[in-house]
């Protein structure tokens, strides 16, 4: 290998691509960790499994007795549909967890939240379990697009372009809301300081509302994709991408937006070439050596905080 | 009777077990600037929470413009023509200043002409032209003044009929608080807009207002016109800090 240079370079192009895949999907569950903790100074531990519940709902929507709306749709179609519906039940969800686990609580404090958080999470864990059993399942190969070609010499599957495509896509439109428009000025304001954000008229409960539907619905779509991206999904799932996800958060600057997409980024990125060049079998331990790292030595991440408080 | 912009009456607030606003009742008429003097503690600042429904009274009643607020959510108020600039100021430090100032609107966007209020978010430029060259800039970056001044820029351009103050002078050097007062006044004049202004700066605050209620430990205990309050010796002794108040080796009290 190291007398090719030619092959040398390919390989790392085709890490860096599947970095880039993975790392979406870190992004897309970033961001709604990023978002909730921006508002509510929470950090929403049920998120991860929330994600893997959209890869379980995907999975039946697209092989159980719903597997029809691909052969009715279309492959393209029924993927897009079944996408659809993943983010609306996962939405609906997100904003069921808030009323049901954190809202009765808020008036107790932080540690009752995140205790009610683990709870939601191991709960929603054990739902999953429970419904769609302990061992993992499997995707059909008749539902995921299997096409192969060569993008500018590298070699990418459809699958993963058009899961990178999606994903910035999706990405942008959460960039473009949050950082231009009207409403996501209101919510960064209720972010920073909800009483004043009342006193203009923003309406707190809708901000609320927002964060803990389009935040799950985001990760129940990385969940959906991941399980194609993958083909096996299991009922714990959650538990290592959620804590990747929140390392990627953490890396890029916890309730910053833009950070959590740029720190998943790069966590997959990381992650895939360490795997690949060093050893696949510690690529966890390097992700959280890292994680360890940014606390240590930039806690507030690496788009954090971009000005100081004036008191 | 004709009715007030806002009619306070009787207003008991409790947090816990501690009274902070006992039998409070006072009046803002259209386009009049009011003053409520008091020491720290005292509950000016409960006061006007419970104005803008940040805290719910346990008595008494509020009206304005003839509607009763006791039932109204908070965020809705601005819509009504309530804006109100809490004590501290509290711009969002990492949102940009034509940020804030355009979240001033948030509340009204639906229920207004919106030319109207891109109109207004020029005639607050106008008011302080200082935050036209800074628009760009984080409103964290501002010196207190300025956030000041985007504090009351951002009530402004909700086209508000009542305007809340509490402490605009606070933590500001006396040459700011003298800018800051004529601004006020300014506003007053040019906005047609009635000011309920709190203070502890009782010479600044009465100087500006036509009238002026002090509340001491949750009670309204004097009210009347400003001038008359200038010159009571009570007041002068306790607010204004003149003679009086001193003891035989001429050390205040």
């Amino acid at each position: 290998m190291f007398f090719d240079k030619g092959r040398k370079v390919s390989t790392f192009i085709e890490q860096l691509v599947n970095g880039l895949t993975v790392g979406s999907f870190y992004a897309l569950v970033a961001l709604g960790y990023s978002m909730v903790y921006g508002v509510m100074k929470l950090i929403n531990f049920a998120h991860g499994d929330l994600f893997a519940l959209g890869a379980y709902l995907g999975y039946s929507l697209l092989t159980g007795a719903t597997g029809k709306i691909t052969a009715s749709m279309g492959l393209w179609g029924g993927m897009a549909f079944t996408a659809f519906l993943v983010a609306l039940s996962v939405a609906l969800a997100g904003v069921l967890v808030e009323r049901i686990a954190y809202r009765p609580v808020y008036p107790s404090g932080r540690l009752s939240l995140v205790v009610s958080a683990l709870g939601m999470a191991i709960f929603i864990q054990n739902a999953v379990m429970a419904i769609w059993g302990s061992r993992p399942r499997a995707f059909p190969a008749s539902v995921v697009p299997s096409l192969r070609f060569s993008l500018f010499g590298i070699p990418v599957t459809l699958l993963q372009v058009t899961i990178l495509g999606i994903s910035f896509a999706l990405m942008l439109a959460i960039w473009l809301i949050v950082e231009k428009s009207s409403f996501g000025a209101a919510v960064r304001a209720a972010a920073l300081d909800r009483e004043t954000a009342t006193l203009l008229g923003i309406d707190v409960r809708k901000v609320i509302f927002f964060v803990f539907a389009l935040g799950p619905g985001l990760g129940g779509v990385a969940g959906l994709m991941n399980g194609l991206y993958y083909r096996a999904i299991s009922f714990n799932m959650g538990w290592n991408y959620g804590l990747k996800a929140f390392t990627a958060t953490i890396l890029g600057g916890i309730g910053n937006i833009p950070g959590a997409m740029l720190g998943g980024l790069i966590l997959g990125v990381v992650e895939s070439l360490l795997a690949g060049y060093v050893s696949g079998a510690w690529k966890d331990v390097f992700v959280f050596i890292l994680l360890i790292a940014i606390l240590i030595f930039r806690p507030r991440g690496l788009l954090g905080e971009k000005t100081a408080e004036k008191v | 009777m004709m009715t007030s912009l806002l009619e306070v009456k009787d207003l008991c607030l409790d947090y816990g077990a501690v009274r902070a606003l006992n039998h409070v009742s006072l009046k803002v008429e259209e386009n009049e600037i009011v003053a409520v003097l008091g020491a720290n503690g005292a509950g000016k600042t409960s006061l006007l929470k419970a104005i803008s429904g940040l805290v719910r009274p346990s008595e008494g009643s509020i009206h304005f413009k003839g509607d009763d607020l006791s039932r109204i959510q908070a965020c809705s108020l601005a819509s009504r023509g309530i804006a109100h600039v809490p004590e501290g100021r509290r711009v969002f430090s990492t949102l940009s200043v034509r940020e804030n100032l355009l979240l001033g609107k948030y509340g009204v966007r639906n229920s207004r002409e919106k030319a109207d209020l891109d109109s207004l978010e020029e005639r607050v430029y106008a008011l302080f032209p200082i935050l036209k060259d800074r628009r760009r800039q984080l409103a964290g970056t501002l010196s207190g003044g300025e956030q000041q001044m985007l504090a009351i820029g951002r009530a402004l351009v909700s086209s508000p009929s009542l305007l809340l103050l509490d402490e605009p002078s606070l933590g500001l050097a006396p040459i700011i608080v003298q800018e800051i007062f004529g601004l006020i006044k300014k506003i007053h004049e040019e906005e047609k807009v009635a000011i309920l202004l709190v203070e502890q700066n009782a010479r600044k605050a009465l100087k500006a207002a036509s009238r002026a209620y002090i509340l001491e430990l949750g009670k309204m205990v004097v009210s009347g016109s400003s001038a008359d309050l200038a010159q009571d010796p009570r007041v002068r002794a306790a607010y204004l800090g003149t003679k009086a108040c001193r003891d035989r080796n001429g050390i205040p009290t």
